[in-house]
Parts: structure tokens; C-alpha cells; sequence
């Protein structure tokens, strides 16, 4: 078709070469004929049909239903503990903490929840804590911080971004570090114990390193100054109001201190949502003989700091295991079978309407 | 000065003087310093963005960047036109003396002097020439396109004055109108002041005046005054007078942005009403985490809400595509380059390529429903061809066609009928000497006489013997057939004018005689003739009419001396009229010409132009209305029409004529036809209009100037019946697949135009017409399109586009026009779409972060998303689009109705692709919401060194929506592709991976000018992740799946014409050629020089039948009795023989009509 009509044209231009002398000039004014000025570039040109779009409907429903079954039954096999320990019911061992919580209180209040575990949790187990309807993604939270600060530039540190405010100086002295996500970081302390059937109690290590991302804990986040006494080196600022104690008190460790602590580094990564959980402690599996967590009874200790009461929050100790895809997450599986299906279902569907259709419409495309 | 103690520590010292009291004279000099007033200003109404200024800013000031580019280079070429003729020198004269100045500083009367081919720099009054006699030559070929030389002449009085320094001397007051754009209309007088008597005052005419613009030929020099400089001049009146068209997609496209105005401010206002009810509650306003600062508390409430209202706005304002405005200025800049290097349009003959002068209605030739075109050089050639003459009822008839050129002696002259007596000898003689006399031809002394291009009468004339020269003037040689020399003197010239359609010579002849000759239209010398063989002129004038030929009638009358004279006075006082000069003149001319001797007639043949017939079927069949608008005579329309199958013959013929309304009453006559089209438009059915097939009945109109002018006029009394004669009118034409408006004025075809447009369905017009009296049509369609032809550039100039032949406005409209129309409407669309899929996520985000104004993506995600994310792949997309391939689209004009009527830009598809990005958007929002919600999202830890399971921030989460955005929506414009081109993979893969690389990027550094570092590592972590991976396979997937599942099922069950042909392409790939219509099988249309061969044949072969050439057209699907073997004209009947004759001979071009 396409060579039938360049055809046309040479015996066009064979006419007129032969008009006369002039043919050529004229020729050489002519525009040059590529086929990109012609519109005329070679193609693939698909058109969606039933018959072309029914394999990749086919194949899309064969993919994921699969892929989907796997995700739900991985999701499943992961065990999930979650308990809440905001202690807003009276029978809750943790509502005097809640009902009595005062910033200038001078000693912690305690309370202790016992649990029990129905199955051992095998390898890893990750210990969280949850909060909900708490705005760590409001705007006003979001931007309050000082990224060069807590990236260890002297200056920030003297100095702190405006958007720090109104958490940008105290008593005269910049915040270290400042801001309002800094200022109300989660600082309830969460132990572990195990009761053997026995009765005695032991409590469970938990590890504290590793919980945040690494190039957080090594390029984004630093320490001011080379001087590994933090002390010194926060010298002429002040702590955040909301803390209790200082940056450089945050731990004993000097590698898990100052802005690279790594519960505040996981802290300053605001979540999405209103309600979420953050990474709190990794329990590491012991060998391969018993499981990391066994069933049984357990008691959570819980130093009761932070309030949530005031806006209605609550909070939750949550120990899950996890697996290739990450935590508890029956979405994606269903999600997956889900769309799978769709796609399978509209697969015969359009296999039938292809069927009934499809040549009719071929052997009707001669408009009569 | 003592210094007082510690004052020679103070850094900068300011003195004070108290009072203001100047200090006493001797000390310091007084300085006065300026301090501030005592005012202090610490207040600051800051709307808090939510995002930085930057990120609203840059899409903005990119837009106006490249748009102001484009402005830029436009007005850079222009200024530099403009300088090159501001700075061009002209020579003035100044205290005798000839001194050169540059153009821009020529002040009104400057008497300046001109040389030959030199452009004259204003508008000038002609004072003197080089010649004795005043007048000068001038060709205005680049003012109306006219290229002959037109004769203008001095000022009687000064045409003396011939050199500087005899002009200098010159003492005369000019007095003339104020600047008007009519170009051939100018009234003035000259006073002149001699010897200080009484001033002279003479008449000045629109022959006294150069136009700036024009050029001086022929004549060594001329002297002449400016009167009109700079913006005044009658080019740049004219110039000025053009008017932005704005085509219907833009309409559609700002009625889209209102109403997605409408959409942002209603979500801004919902946001800011929901995000106070929200924070009623103080615990939620400002709990203790997230205090707000001091001065933000004491802010007024309203201010606050006001603030946040506007705050909103600014979030969520990337929902209007300002960038769709330069991405669509950019599509019909560059797109319009595809018209000019077509190589279908561009014409041999002369060379040319189309022209564009206007991108902006690109789009608009796909809309096209009324296409109102010209006759004479649109539909046909303009190229005369003598046919026959007759004389005192005698008929001769030419063996070979003059085509403007000059036959050797008058041997071309065949005498069928060869005897006539003495008496038809004069006749004869007397026939041939008017049409030798009575032109207007000036023949270049260098230039052989075939090279003038002339219109129809002097064409014709040229056409026998000729000649006069510039240098003898008022005389003119006549060769006649002895090659004797006979000598007339012109005396007067009574010019042609349309509304008289007629012109005169009156001449002395070398014997003495007083001779008055005139020729004109029938219409216009019958009524004027008192005797001759009126009755067999008449009937063979008549005759050659219905043949399509153009006929001219001449007469003479002999005129005494006295009556010479007197008309001589006549003449004179008219012309030395200064108010209504024209109308004086047309009085005078009106008494002179009458009384006249019929001498015979002409009748010249003008060609119809190659495959116009094809052409005006094809549009036809594309649903376009086609009217003919023609200041001929309607028999020879009416032919025209038949041979350019506007009327088939199976065409009902309405006629709305002089003639009929003489009979009936013009309210019967209307009343009478629509009821006739209206008892048809019942019966009609909806597969008739599909198919335009079969015995659907389709009706012809044919009209003429006077009863349109009845039917416009608003009548007296205001009654009802006078307003309704417009609307039947208009109801009728609707019902009319043709309409032919013959005897029209050129302001006439603008108002049938006007009329048209204004309309109750607003049709899209396309008026399309080769001279300056199409201009007022050309600019009042929606789309008007110059045919550069005989007649000039004027149509050209005032044109949208330009091309060469009739025959290119079937590729213009089926197929440019159709590309662009699809390739914009997506592009609309899409651009709506993308920006919804892009904001819409972070509205609903408002509902989770406590209506916060918290933007969901990154700041350079906002900013870079429009401008170079998904900015190149629709941008390609409506450069390269060709949903069908372009020989189809030709074949089949049909498909031109799937578009008709702005159908892709209807309020459902917009609803529908509005929709769709909703349903998108909520996809991308709450699929990675689930994922979020209440679950470890974690990464695999292996890639990083570590082997912990991490917790992704609102960053993360912004970042997978916007991945899944930009994935669904660049592969949403794949899908909708359907010409994959290496250009189009390249930019959409290209835009997809320059997305990723500058994603790794941006969060692969910590970025030291950047205040945060929010962005840093989400994205790699990200893409470690297996759950990231997974939910972006999958919400890609989903979102696009509808429009999948909702385009196959369309295509599958309600298919449109578009949409088959694209299956029955797929299917019959390489086979679909045995379909294609025989035009594209025959052989390529004659040209000129393989003619003489066969001409005589041809002719002869007409001569004899009569009838014309046949058409032979078959259907691209076969078998419709419509186009089979169909004759243009009304005799096929009689001669079946005759059809297949000229099949036989070679087809010299089916198209090649008579």
C-alpha cells in the first residue's frame, strides 16, 4: 500500500524531470524528502483488541494469582504480637501512669503488663512501638527540624534553621536538637521479661543497634565536631523542653550517641500516617534449637513517659517476626489474588465477546 | 573641633540638625541625610507555603520562558524586517538638491524621488515622471499580487516640474482624506500656487497615489510627495486589520480550565472548612508535640483561614496544566512544519510549497463542516482557452487552444460558418477591431507579448493581434489580418468595474470616425442594445453558458462629433468631482454606455482545475457542505458545478432565483423548498447518513446575489415573517448537500460566511478562494485558505494557509486536518488527566495529616513532574500520532465524520478521562496507603550491610506514589499510541529511565545548597524493598486496566468507523491495496506538454458531442452505484458510447474536466 503510493510519486517526478529544462530547478526547491517529513517513518503500529489484549490478560491473571497466594500465605506465617499499654481503662495496669503523668515529675512511673505468647515466634523478632492518631506528618511537624544541625554542621548547632520554631532556643541557648520532632521524641523504655513455667523471671536481651537506616546512621546523621566528648561539644546548647535529659546522655555508648543515637535517628524519619509503628528493639535468635521467643508467659515493663492521652492517642507494644517481604501484610496477597482474578475473569469475557464478536466485525469492516 | 571623649571610636557619624535649622555658614557644609521616619514595621503577612516558592514558581516561569522564546524569535524576525526597511535610503529633495535619508526618517511632505524597480516607501502623490506625458508604470505585486503594470499618472499641473531642482520650486498645498485601508480609493486635491495668482486646485485619484509597497517599473525616475508615512500608509492599515482566529479546540480547552478552576478553588475551600472543623478541638489544633509559635497564635482567625485557603491553593494548583499551553503552542509550531514539507502539496509547475501563516488553527482543518469556495481559480484554472465567437450569429471556432498566447496572424481563426456576406464582413471586422481595442493591455517594450498574464478580457484579446506599447501610448497598432497597419486613438477609457461588469473604449479612428466600443457580461449589454442579431447572439451565448463556457458580448456605437463631446464634458465633471466621485462617475458612465450596436460574442473556456472533481467528493463524503460562491452567471456555475460533481445527476435541483421570485412571491418560493427538504429529511433514516449511499434523495440549491440579499434583508415592518426568512433559508441550506450562490458580490460572500457561522450549530467555516475578492470571505471563515494563483498573492497574504492547487485541500483536511485534530484533542486531554492523577493524592493525603497542607511529594518531584517527567512523550505523541495510516485516511473521507463536530473534546470524554484520573489517583493513594497502614513496610536488609527491617517515612511513602504516577501515566500515552516510531520509544522509555537515574540521583547525594535532606536514600530503599516492587507492578497495573477493558470492549462491541478500518487494516496488512479506489490506479494526471498530441482529438471530439469529459470513479469498497461510472454531466445517457471512448484513450486524467 505504502508502495504503491511511492510509486505514484517517482512516476510524478519522472513527468515532470521530462517537462522540460526547468525540471530541474524546480526539483532542487522541492523540499527534501526525508520520511520524517513525510510522516512517513516506519512503524509498529498496535492496535488493543480483544484478540491482542486477551493473552496479556491471561498471563497477568496466571502471574499474579500465584504471586498472590505466596504473599498471603508468607503474611500469614508471620506471627504478630501487638498490646496496648496506653492504660486508658481502669482495670489497665498502666492507667495510673496515664492518669498521673506530669512533665516535672521527677520519678518515672512503672507499670508492668503481663502477657502470653500462644505460639514461639522462631528466628528475629522485631519489637516495635505503635502510636496512633498522632500527626507526625502534619506540615507544621514535618518541617520542624534542622537537617544541617543534626548533620553535625558547628554552625546549625549555634544557630538552628528557623523552621526549628517555636522549639529553636530555650533559656537563651539554641536547641540541640531542635525542632518540635526532636522535642517529642518517644522515650517510654519497653523490657522484656520471660516467666519460665518455673516462675522465674529473665529478662530478654534486646539490641538496640541496627534499627535504623545505615546511610541514615552514617552520612545523614553526625556528630558536631571531632571530639568524641559530646559533653564538650554540646556545651553552650540546651536540651529539647519535652526531654529529660540531654542529646549526649541518650546512651552510655558513645557510637549510639548524640544525633546518632539510633531510636532518635528512627524517631526523626516522620511517618506517613496518623497511626504507625516504629522499629524499637531487634531480638536476636540464640541458635537454632530453641526459638528466639518460646510460648509462654511474659511481662512488659514499661517506663511510662510520653503521654498520648491529651490528644487521644494510643500506644502499643507490638513483637513480630518477619519474613522476605517484610512484616504482617495480608493486603498485598489479597490485593494480588484479587487483580488476578479480574484479570482472569475479564480474560474469558472478552475471550467470549472475541468469539462472538470479533469476526463479525472482521467480516463486517466492508461498511455495505 | 574638640573632640569630645570617646568620639574617635564612632565607626559612621550622622549629623543631626535640630530643627531643621540650617547651621550657621562657615562650619561644616550642609549635608541633609535622609534617616528613616519613625515608623516600625515589624508586621508581616506571610502566606505560609507549603511548598517552596521555587516549586510554583519554576513550572511557571519555565512556561513563560519558552513561551516568550517563541514570542521573542517571532518579533526578532520582524524587527529585523522592519529595520531593514526603516534604514533602507530614499532619495529626498531638499533646496534643490537630491539627498539620501534612511525610510524611518521621511516626514508627510517630503517630495522624494524614486527610481525604477526601487519599492516606493510611502504613500506618495505623483507629481512628475521621467516621461513627458506624467505617467508611470507600477506593479503592486506585492501589495494585491496583480503583477501586471498598472499605469498611474502626475498631477497635470506638475508633470513639468521633471527634475530637483525644477521640483523644488513647486509651491502646491495638498488636501486629501484622513489614512483609510481601501486600497483602490482615494479622494483629494492639489492646490497650486503660480506666479501668486489664484490657486489651481485639481482632483486627486487613486490613479495619482503610490502605494507603499509597490514598485516602479518602466520609468526611469518620478517624483512624488508623501502623504501617508509609517502606520498610516494604506499596507500597514491593511496589515493591522487582520484578526486573531482562535479555533474550537482552544475554546473547549478554556472551558475545561474553568472548570477545573472550579475544581481547585471548591478543594481548597472543602480543605479549608473540613481543616477548621477538624481543629475545633485545641488537643488536635496543637497538642503538645506540635506547638505553634507565638505570632502564628495571635494571628485572627480569618487571616488564618484566609491564609490557609491560599495555602491550599498553591498545594494544589498544579491541577491547572499551565504547561499544556506551551506544550500546545510548541505542537502547532512545530506540527505545522509537516504541511509545509509535504511533498504531495508541493506543486511542480510553479515550485511552491504551501504556506502557513497562521499555527495556530491546525487543528481546526479537521473540523471543517461548510467549505465556501471561490470558482474561477479555485475550482477551476483561470486559464482562458478561447472557444468560438460569433459574430452577427456566425460561429468560429479556434483549432487550437491560445491559452493566453498569440496565435500567428489570425490564421487560428477557422470559419465553420465561411460565408458571410459583405454586410457580416464589416460586421466582422468591426467585431475583431473592439475586441482589439477595447483592453487595457500595456505591453512591455522587452517582453515578447505571450508573457502577459492577463484576465479574462485581455487575455483574450491578446489572444488575436495585438499591441500597444507604453511609448505610444493613446495609440494603438492594429495588425490586422492583411498585416496591414491601421491607427486608432484612444480617446477614453471607460474602466471595468464589477457591479457594471462591463467597460468601454471610445476611440478616433484614422478615417476620423468617433467609435464607442464596449463588451461586458450578457446581463449587462443586452438590455443596452438597440439592434444586431440580439436573438441568435443570445441564443448561442446561452448555450455556451450552460456548457460552462464564460461568455462576453460586444457592441459598438458609432458616435458624431457633438456627441463626443458632450460626453467628454460628462466625463470630465465627474471625474473632477471631489464627494462621490465613484458615484458621479458610474452616472455618467451609465448615460454614455447605451444605445449600442451588438456586435457578437465570445464564449472562453476556463479548465477546471486537476482532480477538483475528486477532491469536492471526497469532501462530500466527509460530511463537509460544500458551497460554491461565484460572481458568475449561474448557467455557467451551474455547469461548472456538474463538471466539479458538486451537483450529481441524480441532484434534486433547488433554485432560489431572481427568475423564480419574479413569478412567486419570495415567501412561497422559500415556503415551497422547505417543504420539499423537509418531507425528504423525514423519511430520512440514520444509515443514510452513515453511508451517504443509495436513494437517499440529496438536494442542490442554487441561488442567486439579489434573492440573497432579499432573503437577508431584515424587512421594514420587523413582522415575524421577515426575521423567518433567514431561518428557512438556513434550514434549507442545512438540508442541501451543495449550494451554489452565483452572481455575488465579494462583500456578499462574506456575509453568506457570517451568516453561516452565526447559525444555531456553529459550524466550523473554511472558505477558500485565489483572489483579493475572496479576501473578505477568506477572513471571516474560521479557516481561510489562499490558492496562490493567477490572481495574486492577496488571498495568499490574508489567508490561514496557503496552497497551490484546489486539489491539496483533500490531504489539508483529510488528513493533515485529522492528525492534528486527533493528536491535539489527546493531548488536551491527557494533560488534564495527568495533572489530576498527580494532585489528587495529595488531596485525599489532607484527610490523614490533619488537613495540614502537607505536600505528599517531594518538592522537586512537584516541580520537574510537568516539565520534564511526562512533558516529552505527549509532546512526541502529538507530533507523530497517525492513528490510521495517511493513504487510508485519503481513500477513505468517511472517517473525516468520526471526527466532525469536535467529537473527541465532547463534555463526556472529558467527564470520562476526568474520571479515569480520579479512579487513578485513588489507586495510587490507597494502594500504598494498605501498605502502609498498620504494617511493617520494611526492605530487605541485604543490600545494606545490615540485616534489619526498616521504617519508611512519609517521604518513602510520597515517593512510591509518584513512582506508580509516573509509570501509570507514561504508560497510559503508550497505550494510546498507536504509531510506534524509534522517536516515540525513544522518549517514552527515555522519560521513564531519565526518572529513575534522576531519582537515584537526587537522593543519592547530600545535596549541600538544599536546607533538607528529606530525600535522601528513600528512593534507593525503596526499590530494595520487595513489597515497593511488588505494589508498583500491581497499582500500575490496576490503574491502568479500565481504560483497557473499557477500549476493548468498545472496539469490540460498538465499534466506530475509525475503528474498523484500524481492524480491517491490522487484518488484511498488505492486501488492503486491492481496495483502494481506482483514482490511485490511473495514471498521474496529464501535463501540459504531453497535451498537443491528443488536444485537437479531444477538442474536436467535443466540439462534436457536445458533452463533457467522463469521469470514471469507483468506491474504495467496491460497488456503490453512487460512484460507479458516473458522467458529469446530464447527457451520459444519450452517449454510453462516448464514455467508454474516453476511457479508451489513455484516460488523460479522469479529473481532467472540461
Amino acid at each position: 500500500m505504502m508502495a504503491s503510493s511511492y510509486n505514484a510519486k517517482e512516476e510524478d517526478g519522472h513527468h515532470s524531470g521530462s517537462a522540460g529544462l526547468g525540471g530541474a530547478a524546480i526539483r532542487s526547491r522541492k523540499p527534501d524528502n526525508t520520511a520524517f517529513k513525510q510522516q512517513r517513518l516506519p512503524a509498529w503500529q498496535p492496535i488493543l483488541t480483544a484478540g491482542t489484549v486477551l493473552p496479556a490478560f491471561f498471563v497477568i491473571g496466571l502471574i499474579f494469582i500465584p504471586i498472590g497466594i505466596g504473599l498471603f500465605v508468607t503474611s500469614n506465617n508471620i506471627k504478630e504480637f501487638e498490646i496496648d499499654y496506653t492504660g486508658t481503662d481502669m482495670s489497665s495496669p498502666c492507667f495510673n501512669c496515664s492518669q498521673s503523668f506530669s512533665w516535672n515529675s521527677s520519678t518515672p512511673c512503672k507499670c508492668v503488663l503481663p502477657f502470653s505468647l500462644e505460639q514461639p515466634f522462631e528466628s528475629n523478632v522485631f519489637m516495635y512501638y505503635g502510636l496512633s492518631n498522632f500527626y507526625q506528618n502534619h506540615r507544621r511537624y514535618v518541617k520542624s527540624r534542622d537537617d544541617s544541625q543534626l548533620n553535625g554542621d558547628e554552625r546549625s548547632l549555634k544557630e538552628p534553621s528557623k523552621e526549628c520554631e517555636p522549639y529553636r532556643s530555650s533559656e537563651n541557648k539554641p536547641i540541640a536538637p531542635c525542632g518540635a520532632i526532636a522535642n517529642s521524641m518517644f522515650n517510654d523504655t519497653l523490657d522484656l521479661f520471660y516467666i519460665d513455667p518455673n516462675g522465674t523471671k529473665t529478662q530478654i536481651p534486646l539490641i538496640k543497634k541496627g534499627i535504623a537506616w545505615w546511610t541514615d546512621k552514617h552520612v545523614k546523621f553526625r556528630n558536631p565536631g571531632n571530639n568524641p566528648n559530646l559533653t564538650t561539644v554540646f556545651i553552650d546548647t540546651a536540651k529539647p523542653v519535652n526531654w529529660r535529659k540531654p542529646v549526649y546522655e541518650l546512651d552510655t555508648d558513645s557510637e549510639n550517641n548524640g544525633f546518632i543515637n539510633e531510636d532518635f535517628i528512627v524517631w526523626m524519619r516522620t511517618a506517613a500516617l496518623p497511626t504507625f509503628r516504629k522499629l524499637y528493639r531487634i531480638i536476636q535468635k540464640k541458635n537454632n534449637m530453641t526459638p528466639t521467643l518460646p510460648r509462654g508467659n511474659y511481662t512488659l515493663e514499661v517506663t511510662y513517659n510520653y503521654p498520648v492521652r491529651s490528644f487521644e492517642g494510643r500506644k502499643r507494644m507490638i513483637l513480630s517476626t518477619i519474613s522476605w517481604m517484610g512484616g504482617k501484610n495480608p493486603f498485598l496477597g489479597i490485593a494480588y489474588i484479587t487483580v488476578g482474578s479480574i484479570c482472569f475473569f475479564l480474560g474469558v469475557v472478552l475471550l467470549f465477546i472475541h468469539h462472538k464478536y470479533g469476526n463479525r466485525n472482521n467480516s463486517s469492516d466492508i461498511p455495505n | 573641633m574638640a573632640l569630645c571623649t570617646g568620639e574617635e571610636s564612632w565607626v559612621d557619624s550622622r549629623t543631626v540638625y535640630i530643627g531643621h535649622k540650617e547651621p550657621p555658614p562657615g562650619t561644616e557644609a550642609y549635608i541633609p541625610q535622609r534617616f528613616p521616619d519613625n515608623r516600625v514595621v515589624s508586621s508581616k503577612l506571610i502566606i505560609d507555603t507549603p511548598t517552596s516558592p521555587m516549586t510554583s514558581g519554576l513550572p511557571l516561569f519555565f512556561v513563560i520562558t519558552v513561551t516568550a522564546i517563541k514570542q521573542g524569535y517571532e518579533d526578532w524576525i520582524r524587527h529585523k524586517a522592519d529595520n531593514a526597511v526603516n534604514q533602507c535610503p530614499v532619495h529626498i529633495i531638499q533646496h534643490g538638491k537630491v539627498v539620501r535619508k534612511q525610510s524611518r526618517k521621511l516626514r508627510v511632505g517630503d517630495v522624494v524621488q524614486v527610481k525604477e524597480n526601487e519599492v516606493f516607501p510611502c504613500d506618495l502623490i505623483l507629481l512628475s515622471t521621467s516621461k513627458e506625458d506624467g505617467t508611470c508604470f507600477v506593479t503592486t505585486a506585492s501589495l494585491d499580487g496583480e503583477s501586471s503594470h498598472k499605469t498611474y499618472y502626475a498631477v497635470q499641473d506638475t508633470k513639468a516640474f521633471s527634475t530637483a531642482e525644477e521640483v523644488d520650486t513647486l509651491h502646491a498645498t495638498i488636501e486629501c482624506e484622513q489614512p483609510q485601508p481601501d486600497l483602490y480609493k482615494f479622494v483629494g486635491r492639489i492646490n497650486i500656487y503660480l506666479d501668486r495668482d489664484e490657486p489651481i486646485a485639481r482632483p486627486l485619484g487613486s490613479e495619482n497615489l503610490l502605494l507603499r509597497g509597490a514598485t516602479l517599473k518602466n520609468t526611469e525616475y518620478i517624483h512624488a510627495v508623501a502623504i501617508y508615512t509609517g502606520m498610516e500608509t494604506k499596507m500597514a492599515l491593511n496589515y493591522q486589520s487582520k484578526s486573531q482566529k482562535r479555533s474550537a479546540v482552544e475554546k473547549s480547552m478554556n472551558a475545561y480550565l474553568i472548570v477545573y478552576l472550579c475544581i481547585l478553588i471548591s478543594k481548597a475551600l472543602i480543605n479549608t472548612v473540613l481543616k477548621y472543623v477538624w481543629q475545633a478541638d485545641a488537643n488536635r489544633d496543637e497538642p503538645w508535640y506540635n506547638q505553634k509559635t507565638e505570632i502564628e497564635r495571635q494571628r485572627h482567625v480569618i487571616i488564618r483561614a484566609f491564609t490557609d485557603f491560599l495555602a491550599f491553593m498553591v498545594l494544589f494548583n498544579y491541577i491547572i496544566p499551565v504547561s499544556m499551553y506551551v506544550t500546545v503552542e510548541m505542537q502547532k509550531f512545530l506540527g505545522s512544519y509537516f504541511i509545509l514539507w509535504d511533498d504531495d502539496m508541493f506543486d511542480e509547475e510553479i515550485g511552491e510549497r504551501p504556506l502557513v501563516n497562521t499555527s495556530d488553527l491546525n487543528e481546526e482543518l479537521g473540523q471543517v463542516e461548510y467549505v465556501f469556495t471561490d470558482k474561477t481559480g479555485t475550482l477551476t484554472e483561470n486559464n482562458m482557452e478561447l472557444r468560438e465567437c460569433c459574430v452577427n450569429g456566425h460561429v468560429y471556432v479556434p483549432d487550437a487552444i491560445c491559452n493566453g498566447q498569440v496565435l500567428p496572424g489570425a490564421a487560428g481563426m477557422d470559419m465553420i460558418d465561411s460565408s458571410p456576406g459583405v454586410e457580416g464582413k464589416e460586421r466582422e471586422e468591426l467585431f475583431f477591431r473592439a475586441l482589439c481595442l477595447c483592453h487595457t493591455v500595456q505591453v512591455k517594450e522587452e517582453e515578447t507579448v505571450d508573457s502577459i498574464k492577463r484576465g479574462i478580457h485581455q487575455g483574450k484579446s491578446t489572444s488575436f493581434y495585438i499591441s500597444s506599447s507604453p511609448d505610444e501610448d493613446s495609440h494603438m497598432e492594429i495588425l490586422n489580418r492583411e498585416d496591414e497597419m491601421e491607427r486608432f486613438e484612444l480617446l477614453e477609457v471607460l474602466n471595468f468595474d464589477s457591479v457594471r461588469r462591463r467597460m468601454s473604449v471610445v476611440v478616433r479612428s484614422s478615417s476620423g470616425e468617433f467609435f464607442l466600443f464596449c463588451k461586458g457580461a450578457d446581463s449587462s449589454i443586452f438590455p443596452r442594445v438597440v439592434s444586431g442579431k440580439v436573438e441568435q447572439v443570445r441564443a448561442r451565448v446561452e448555450h455556451n453558458a450552460v456548457e460552462g463556457l464564460r461568455t462576453l458580448c460586444v457592441a459598438y456605437k458609432k458616435l458624431s462629433q457633438e456627441e463626443y463631446e458632450e460626453m467628454c464634458h460628462l466625463l470630465n465633471s465627474a471625474k473632477l468631482a471631489l464627494q462621490d466621485r465613484d458615484k458621479k462617475l458610474a452616472e455618467a458612465y451609465d448615460v454614455i454606455e447605451k444605445d449600442f450596436i451588438l456586435l457578437g460574442a465570445t464564449a472562453v473556456e476556463d479548465r477546471l482545475q486537476d482532480k477538483a472533481a475528486d477532491t469536492i467528493e471526497s469532501l462530500h463524503k466527509a460530511g463537509i457542505k460544500v458551497w460554491v460562491l461565484t460572481g458568475d452567471k449561474m448557467e455557467t456555475a451551474a455547469a461548472t458545478c456538474y463538471a466539479s460533481k458538486l451537483f450529481h445527476r441524480n441532484t434534486q435541483i433547488l433554485e432560489l432565483t431572481t427568475k423564480r421570485t419574479e413569478e412567486q412571491s419570495l415567501h412561497d418560493v422559500l415556503f415551497d423548498l422547505s417543504r420539499t427538504v423537509l418531507r425528504q429529511q423525514g423519511s430520512m433514516t440514520r444509515d443514510t447518513f452513515s453511508g451517504l449511499s443509495g436513494d437517499f434523495q440529496d438536494y442542490g440549491l442554487i441561488i442567486d446575489g439579489a434573492t440573497l440579499s432579499a432573503v437577508l434583508k431584515p424587512t421594514q415592518e420587523g413582522s415575524s415573517s421577515g426575521g423567518n426568512y433567514k431561518e428557512i433559508f438556513l434550514e434549507i441550506c442545512r438540508n442541501c448537500s451543495a449550494v451554489l450562490c452565483c452572481r455575488m458580490a465579494p462583500l456578499q460572500k462574506a456575509q453568506i460566511v457570517k451568516m453561516i457561522k452565526a447559525s444555531k450549530e456553529h459550524p466550523i467555516t473554511l472558505a477558500i478562494g485565489d483572489g483579493a475578492n475572496d479576501v473578505s470571505m477568506i477572513l471571516e471563515a474560521h479557516v481561510g485558505i489562499g490558492i496562490m494563483g493567477k490572481e495574486g498573492r492577496q488571498a495568499a497574504r490574508n489567508s490561514d494557509y496557503a496552497i497551490t492547487k484546489f486539489k491539496h485541500l483533500k490531504k489539508m483536511l483529510l488528513v493533515h486536518g485529522h492528525y492534528y485534530y486527533i493528536r491535539i484533542s489527546e493531548l488536551v486531554q491527557y494533560f488534564f488527566y495527568k495533572n489530576v492523577c498527580f494532585i489528587f493524592p495529595q488531596f485525599l493525603y489532607q484527610f490523614f495529616c490533619g488537613f495540614s497542607q502537607q505536600p505528599l511529594y517531594d518538592t522537586a518531584y512537584l516541580t520537574l513532574y510537568n516539565i520534564s517527567f511526562t512533558s516529552l512523550p505527549i509532546l512526541l505523541y502529538s507530533l507523530m500520532e497517525q492513528h490510521i495510516n495517511m493513504d487510508i485516511l485519503k481513500r477513505d473521507p468517511s472517517l473525516y465524520r468520526d471526527i466532525a463536530k469536535n467529537s473527541l473534546l465532547t463534555w463526556p470524554t472529558f467527564i470520562y478521562w476526568t474520571f479515569l484520573g480520579v479512579f487513578d489517583a485513588v489507586v495510587f493513594f490507597f494502594g500504598a496507603f494498605f501498605l502502609f497502614d498498620n504494617t511493617t513496610f520494611t526492605s530487605n536488609g541485604q543490600l545494606m550491610a545490615t540485616n534489619t527491617q526498616m521504617m519508611f517515612g512519609n517521604w518513602t511513602f510520597g515517593t512510591l506514589v509518584f513512582t506508580v504516577l509516573v509509570f501509570t501515566v507514561t504508560l497510559k500515552l503508550a497505550l494510546d499510541t498507536h504509531y510506534w516510531t524509534w522517536i516515540n520509544h525513544f522518549v517514552i522509555w527515555g522519560s521513564l529511565l531519565f526518572y529513575v537515574i534522576f531519582s537515584l540521583l537526587w537522593g543519592g547525594i547530600i545535596w549541600p545548597f538544599l536546607n533538607y535532606q528529606r530525600m535522601y536514600y528513600v528512593f534507593m530503599q525503596m526499590l530494595s524493598s520487595g513489597p515497593a516492587w511488588l505494589s508498583i507492578i500491581l497499582l500500575v497495573i490496576v490503574s491502568l486496566l479500565p481504560d483497557v477493558v473499557k477500549k476493548v470492549l468498545c472496539r469490540a462491541l460498538w465499534p466506530t468507523t475509525t475503528e474498523k478500518i484500524q481492524n480491517a487494516d491490522k487484518l488484511y496488512k498488505g492486501h488492503l491495496s486491492e481496495f483502494t479506489p481506482l483514482s490511485s490506479l490511473h495514471a498521474p494526471p496529464l501535463r501540459k506538454h504531453d497535451r498537443p498530441g491528443n488536444d485537437s482529438q479531444i477538442h474536436t471530439h467535443r466540439r462534436s458531442e457536445s458533452s463533457p469529459t467522463k469521469k470514471l470513479m469507483c468506491t474504495y469498497w467496491g460497488g456503490k452505484p453512487d460512484y460507479c461510472t458516473f458522467s458529469s454531466f446530464l447527457r451520459l445517457g444519450d452517449n454510453p458510447r462516448f464514455s467508454g471512448a474516453a476511457f479508451a484513450y489513455g484516460a488523460p486524467g479522469p479529473e481532467t474536466s472540461v
